[in-house]
């Protein structure tokens, strides 16, 4: 099979799988235990944090795993809504966030909070003046995502984080799709809280991190015992926690070579549909997105059906369209970006990752063509156009 | 998701295409929901005697428009409107449930078909509906 879902997950790396097996089978210690297994466990949780803090330049202390990005989004903001409930109940995001912050928003505000969806243009992108003119006296918290998850857009996060400090707003950025993918450094770009997941960088499902700065005093979320020093509960996931450390190394260590190399798959990848295939175009800024992040609409025919057929050809990749998200609406985020809904339905997301290669572009550029010219064949879009 | 017959409907397709002088042709759906259907029915002697069909929609939308096409290939009129959405999903064993709303847009698009005939040649065909409501909108509301 050719996979081209990596921003959906990704196969865990045999480097990191031998990092995290130990911790399954022979030292399955708990981590809180004083005695040696419990202490190999509890080592094996630090220097995960260490290499955590180092990729994107936190200290250790401001470095706290979660079960993953859905958990370090929801503890970050309703963390930072009922720490600061008495400051004010204003929250400012994005149309284009991930469900995990959207929905989070969506329970505050049934719950006496108030929240701005901020627009984003035709390429996707935040307008920082338009977020800074959002703020008000009662502005408690800005979430706005690194790197969006269908088109891979990069906002600017560097002038969102200037606004935001000079503001004295929270700004918490769901960096789940960015980091191990892309240079972050959370306190260069002055993130207050941070999100970030395991499996989307070849670490397993069900490990990942909130980076919370210190300083910042957010509600706890998870209550129980004294981990993650008393603000997180739970035991820790040892083996989970000691991938995702390991899988954060080696993608910063290859994070320039490897975005050199999807950049010129993707790049190569997107020409070719363009190029090729009639009525497509693509979705999101050119250049501003993701090296491994491709979404392209075809024109006349719909998301689901050309997945279906590229699946029949052993190629797996993910569509925008509503029969793939569960309700009758495409996708929330190409509609932000202006497109009509049957130009949403149609589209494709091609997310390249490390095992990608330049045969799997051969193969798909290959085999889509003549199932694009097959569906339109089908279509009434096609034969009214 | 699918059963097998849902992705051999999908993946070979019966019936694809435009008729020609169609005795009544029927679209229903929208963009709006990703699907549309497009029934083109060839009628003599009260006999369906061919029916095609064009769909921009999804793996369902597709294998509802073949089977459906399929069932009333060869039949009678009144035959014909024993194919309902029920009869369609059944020779499909089943859709899922989020996929129900394909088999109602292939009903009724054979029924926009067998009325496109009807008006054609002024004729009443007992037992076929009026025009429903877009059923996608119908089906928004109840969710």
């Amino acid at each position: 099979m050719i996979y081209f879902d990596n921003a959906a997950t990704t196969p865990v790396r045999r480097e990191v799988l031998e990092k995290a097996l130990p911790f399954l089978e022979t030292a399955y210690g708990n981590a809180s235990s004083v005695y040696s297994l419990g202490r190999e466990a509890k080592k094996a949780v630090e220097t995960a944090r260490a290499e955590a803090a180092a990729v994107i330049g936190a200290d250790v202390s401001e470095i706290f795993f979660t079960s993953g990005g859905t958990e370090a989004d929801n503890w970050a903001i309703k963390g930072a809504a009922e720490a600061l409930k008495d400051k004010g109940r204003h929250l400012i995001t994005t149309a284009i966030e991930h469900h995990a912050v959207l929905h989070t928003f969506e329970y505050l505000e049934k719950n006496g909070y108030e929240a701005t969806y901020l627009p984003v243009d035709k390429d996707g992108l935040v307008d920082p003046k338009e977020l800074e003119a959002a703020i008000r006296p009662d502005t408690i918290l800005i979430s706005v995502m690194f790197a969006n998850n269908e088109i891979g857009v990069l906002q600017p996060i560097a002038e969102i984080g200037e606004i935001s400090r000079r503001r004295g707003v929270l700004f918490h950025t769901d960096a789940v799709q960015a980091v191990g993918h892309v240079p972050v450094n959370a306190p260069e770009l002055k993130i207050d809280m941070l999100s970030l997941s395991g499996h989307k960088l070849y670490a397993p499902k069900g490990a990942g991190a909130l980076y919370v700065r210190r300083g910042v005093k957010i509600a706890q979320f998870m209550h129980g015992g004294a981990q993650e020093r008393k603000r997180r509960a739970g035991t820790e996931n040892v083996a989970g926690v000691a991938a995702l450390g390991e899988a954060l190394r080696l993608a910063s260590a290859e994070m320039e070579l490897e975005a050199e190399r999807a950049r010129k798959l993707r790049d190569r990848i997107t020409d070719g549909i363009l190029n090729n295939i009639p009525h497509t175009f693509l979705n999101g800024h050119r250049e501003k997105r993701l090296p491994g992040n491709i979404n392209i609409s075809f024109e006349y025919i719909e998301g689901e059906s050309l997945l279906l057929l590229l699946d029949g050809k052993g190629i797996a990749a993910s569509s925008g369209s509503a029969c793939t998200s569960g309700s009758l609406d495409p996708s929330h985020v190409l509609l932000a970006l202006g497109l009509p809904h049957e130009k949403a339905h149609g589209s494709l997301r091609i997310s390249i990752g490390r095992f990608n290669t330049e045969e799997d572009a051969d193969a798909l550029l290959r085999e889509l063509p003549p199932i694009v010219a097959r569906l339109r064949e089908m279509s009434p879009l096609w034969s009214d156009r | 998701m699918y059963s097998e017959k849902v992705m051999d409907h999908f993946t070979n397709p019966r019936n694809v295409g435009k008729i020609e002088g169609a005795s009544g042709v029927g679209t229903v759906g929208n963009a709006r929901c990703g699907d549309i259907m497009r029934v083109y029915l060839k009628i003599e002697g009260g006999v369906i005697e061919d029916a095609k069909f064009e769909t921009f929609g999804c793996g369902a939308a597709v294998a509802t428009s073949s089977m459906a096409t399929e069932l009333v290939k060869g039949r009678t009129l009144p035959e014909a409107l024993e194919v309902t959405n029920q009869a369609v999903m059944d020779a499909l064993d089943g859709l899922p449930p989020v996929k129900v709303h394909c088999s109602c847009l292939a009903e009724e698009a054979l029924h926009a078909a067998l009325r496109d005939y009807a008006k054609k040649n002024g004729l009443e065909i007992e037992g076929l509906p009026e025009p429903k409501e877009d059923t996608h909108e119908r089906e928004e509301t109840e969710a």
